[in-house]
C-alpha cells in the first residue's frame, strides 16, 4: 500500500487524535506514534498570555516536506502527518503534530523524533510570546541545535 | 539584478518593513556581501543587521550559508535563528 503523507499549515486548532486515526486501519500499519507540542502558561519563568508564531509561507511548507521526504527514505514508513500552527495560539493549546506510522515502532519512534528535532531548527517558525511586561521573541535553544545535529551522518553533506 | 528581500521576526520589526524589490549594486555576489551593504543603508538597516552571525538566509526558499552565491536568486529572506516546532 502506498504510504500516507499529509503536511499542513494552519491558524486553526487540529484535532489530535482524529488525526492519529486516520493513518491506523490499514493492516501494514502495527506502530503509531504521536508527538503534540503544547504552548506552555510560563515562559522562563514569567506566566504568558499568548504565543505568535510567525512563519514563512512556502519555505514552511517546502521545508516540512523534504524533512518528510527523508524520514521516508531512511525508515520504511506507512504514513506521516505533520501539522504546525501560526498566528495566536493560547496557554493549553496545541502547537504542532507528528504522526507516524509503520509495521514496526522502532521506524515510528525514530522518525518522529527526526521530524520534530527538525521541525524546530530547520523549519522557518519564529515564536514570540506576550508576557505583562511585553513582547519577546524566543532565543533559539542550544538544546535544539544538539537535538537535531545528532541526525546528521558523519560526512554526510545538508544544506547548512 | 533586481531581488525582492523580504524579512522576518525581528529582523522585520527592525527594518520595519515585511519586504522590498531591491536592485543590487554589481559587486554585491553572496549573501554576506548583501547583509554587509543592507546595514550601510540606513539607521534601521544598520539595527537589523549589526551582527550578521545571528542572522540565518534562504535564497528561493531554502536554506543557504552566508558564502552562498547571490546569482540568479528571486527571493532572499533574512531572519534570526529558528523557533518552530
Amino acid at each position: 500500500m502506498i504510504a500516507s503523507l499529509t503536511v499542513r499549515l494552519q491558524r486553526e486548532p487540529f484535532d489530535a487524535a482524529a488525526e492519529a486515526a486516520k493513518l491506523r486501519g490499514r493492516g501494514d500499519v502495527g506502530a503509531v506514534v504521536t508527538f503534540t507540542g503544547i504552548c506552555r502558561g510560563d515562559e522562563a519563568g514569567e506566566p504568558i498570555a499568548a504565543l505568535m508564531l510567525e512563519h514563512y509561507p512556502g519555505m514552511a511548507e517546502a521545508e516540512i516536506e523534504r524533512h518528510v521526504a527523508e524520514a521516508m527514505v531512511r525508515w520504511p514508513l506507512k504514513g506521516v502527518t505533520v501539522i504546525h500552527r501560526h498566528g495566536r495560539i493560547a496557554p493549553g493549546e496545541d502547537i504542532v503534530l507528528v504522526v507516524t506510522a509503520s509495521s514496526h515502532r522502532e521506524a515510528a519512534f525514530g522518525a518522529a523524533e527526526f521530524l520534530i528535532d527538525y521541525l524546530k531548527t530547520r523549519a522557518p517558525f519564529w515564536k514570540q510570546v506576550e508576557k505583562a511586561s511585553g513582547k519577546v521573541w524566543i532565543e533559539a535553544k542550544k538544546f535544539d541545535e544538539v537535538a537535531a545535529a545528532r541526525w546528521r551522518a558523519p560526512g554526510r553533506k545538508t544544506a547548512e | 539584478m533586481t531581488v525582492k528581500v523580504r524579512y522576518f521576526a525581528w529582523v522585520r520589526e527592525r527594518v520595519g518593513k515585511p519586504e522590498e524589490d531591491i536592485e543590487l549594486p554589481t559587486d554585491v555576489k553572496t549573501v554576506a556581501e548583501l547583509m554587509t551593504w543592507l546595514a550601510g543603508r540606513g539607521e534601521e538597516y544598520a539595527y537589523a543587521f549589526g551582527n550578521p552571525q545571528v542572522i540565518r538566509a534562504a535564497i528561493d526558499r531554502a536554506h543557504v550559508r552566508p558564502q552562498s552565491p547571490l546569482k540568479g536568486a528571486c527571493e532572499i529572506a533574512f531572519f534570526p535563528p529558528m523557533t518552530g516546532g
